[in-house]
């Protein structure tokens, strides 16, 4: 069997943005394969061009072994989109989204009432099925636009950003939906802005940054890159830190950063907890003071810096792809969902 | 991971025998789902549609009322004025069609059905199909309120029908443009700034005025726009002999010429609009 999906050079220009810049990926079949980058890095575009939506300037593009240029119809019966770019009507039930959408998968009518029944169950809102849509918290939301893409079976499902504004609650919540599908054999392409979505949930990870795919693998070996863990250290005064900075760079895989005005010290390491032990022995043998010490996951953030040299969040465009929406906008992610 | 709720075993093996439909929809199935949510979505959240409503009957009362009696038209003023009204307001519920149709856009709706295996052609007659039955239903309040206040007709049922069946066909007709406008406006805003295109077509008609009180070089266009066939059939249809001596020609040349023009916007602007929501 082929990949379920290939890309090769793929280009697409908006005007004065280069949306995508020679793009290339492959995804296996079997595994969730995430398309991690900041905004405006490229990631819709690149999956609106999977969907079908939109053609590529140059490059070839293969989904479930189709040419996706060459046959866009067939493509469509292979795929289900959800996500930002996908919509649920706000004055249907979810069960009449579903069976909607169903009908238009080309299930007869009995068969889109079955799946509905079966898709609602699956995703834990069989009990607010016949609620109108437009009365649904934002997470049940999600899950009916998941639940649309799904009515039809299809081989792939295209998720873009798929939790981003949703409260942590929401997320989990969503994500065991996603992996049940996954362990029921569906193959799933995602986007996301969140590291630890990406991890939590991909078994490759496609890191994309001004339309170009810039590292590629798991999320250990993606995350080995920048260090696994990070520790993060506040000295109680300034005039300590580079005493600090002395005994602790040696612990570290990468180099340290340090932002002065709060005191505070990140070092990258591969070993987070013997590492910090570690760090708080020499710490305290120097008798510095420390006002807090703690271990965290590396983000996004580092592990684009590592690998691009700068922040995730410097990005001179907002994202290029023209998608006309109002008042449907996500608002951004809580800040503990970045760890 | 999190799983221990029991009952996602079954659901599992549930989700895994979920057919792969074996056909794709066709364009009937297409055109009627999506005309069927675009029906419920404005009747489950009538304001919009309402207010429109209100709005035409509003107008209709200030000209009955208000500028009626100082407009002379050759027969009694509000027999002249009820079928230009029933004319306007096929123009005017399109108007709702272009700021629809470009809310689908923005809401991700058009996305969603473009990524699904339909006919493009399916996906926009469903629009148009729901914004033909949702201008009937305007029609019929129209027409209720221009009896109400003083539309009074002698003409045959078969008549006051085929004046009505006429209508709705040009209600369809029209649709396929203001769906295209709204679909190349792209946000609700602009589309309804673009809708105000109709109040030329409105008022440079022979729907609230008789033309020959127009300048010549206006007259031209007015005597020759689709919006004054339509009007005059319905006139002619349900006032029979005094309304076509005072516009000149009978009912059903009118209606030839209505349904011409109708004609002609569906060829041109039916598959344009399939090729630009293809487009998106």
């Amino acid at each position: 069997m082929p990949p379920i999906l290939e890309a090769h050079g793929l280009t697409k220009r908006f005007k004065s943005t280069q949306a995508l810049a020679g793009l290339d990926l492959t995804a296996e079949r079997g595994q969730v394969t995430a398309i991690l980058g900041p905004n405006g890095a490229g990631k819709t575009t690149f999956i609106r061009m999977v969907a079908t939506l939109l053609l590529p300037d140059e490059g070839s593009l293969t989904v479930a072994g189709i040419d996706a240029i060459k046959e866009p119809e067939r493509v469509r019966r292979a795929i289900g989109l959800a996500g930002q770019s996908a919509a649920v009507e706000d004055n249907m039930s979810g069960r009449e989204n579903l069976e909607l959408i169903g009908r238009l998968f080309g299930h007869g009518s009995r068969q889109a009432k079955a799946s509905a029944g079966v898709v609602l169950e699956l995703l834990g809102l069989g009990e607010s099925a016949d609620r109108l849509a437009r009365t649904y918290s934002g997470g049940m939301r999600r899950k009916l636009d998941l639940g649309a893409s799904l009515v039809g079976a299809p081989e792939l499902l295209l998720l873009d950003e798929p939790t981003t504004g949703l409260d942590p609650r929401s997320r989990n919540d969503l994500w065991d939906a996603i992996r049940d599908l996954v362990a029921a054999g569906t193959d799933v392409l995602l986007t996301t802005q969140y590291l630890d979505e990406a991890d939590h949930l991909a078994a490759r990870i496609a890191i994309i940054d001004h339309g170009r795919v810039i590292a590629e693998g798991t999320p250990d070996e993606l995350k080995s890159r920048a260090g696994a863990d990070v520790i993060q250290v506040h000295v109680a005064h300034v005039a300590d830190i580079d005493r600090a900075l002395e005994v602790l760079a040696p612990l570290g895989h990468d180099t340290p950063r340090v932002d002065r005005p709060t005191r505070s010290i990140a070092i990258p390491v591969e070993k987070g907890s013997s590492r910090l032990l570690e760090a708080v022995r020499v710490l305290d043998g120097l008798g510095l003071e420390v006002s807090d010490i703690g271990l965290r996951r590396a983000t996004l953030d580092e592990v684009f810096l590592s690998i691009t040299g700068r922040p995730a969040d410097e990005t001179e465009n907002p994202d290029p792809t023209p998608r006309r929406r109002r008042g449907q906008r996500p608002a951004p992610a809580p800040q503990e969902s970045l760890r | 991971m999190t799983t221990a709720n029991p009952a996602l075993e079954t659901h599992r093996l549930r989700l895994l025998d979920l057919p792969r439909p074996t056909r794709t929809a066709g364009a009937v199935t297409t055109t009627l789902s999506v005309a069927r949510r675009t029906v419920l979505h404005n009747i489950r959240n009538p304001q919009v549609f309402v207010l429109g409503m209100v709005q035409g009957a509003m107008f209709l009362l200030i000209f009955r009322y208000v500028f009626g009696g100082a407009i002379t038209s050759g027969i009694r003023y509000v027999d002249f004025l009820v079928p230009g009204f029933v004319g306007t307001g096929v123009l005017f519920s399109g108007m709702g069609s272009a700021t629809g149709a470009a809310e689908d856009l923005t809401l991700g709706l058009f996305d969603r059905l473009r990524s699904l295996p339909v006919p493009r052609l399916g996906v926009v007659a469903g629009r148009v199909v729901a914004d033909t039955a949702l201008a009937t239903i305007g029609l019929t309040v129209t027409t209720l309120v221009g009896f109400a206040v003083g539309f009074r007709t002698s003409a045959p049922i078969g008549g006051l029908l085929l004046a009505f069946v006429l209508c709705i066909f040009a209600a369809f007709a029209f649709t396929w443009m203001f769906v295209l406008l709204g679909l190349i406006a792209g946000t609700p805003q602009a589309a309804q700034g673009m809708g105000l295109l109709v109040f030329p077509f409105t008022f440079v008609s022979s729907a609230f005025v008789p033309v020959e009180s127009m300048p010549g070089w206006m007259q031209a266009f007015a005597r020759n726009q689709p919006l004054t066939q339509l009007v005059n059939a319905v006139r002619g249809f349900s006032l029979g002999d005094k309304a076509e001596q005072v516009l000149g020609h009978s009912a059903g040349y009118f209606a030839g010429r209505t349904v011409l023009w109708c004609a002609l916007f569906i060829l041109v602007f039916a598959p344009i609009a399939a090729r630009r929501y293809q487009r998106g």
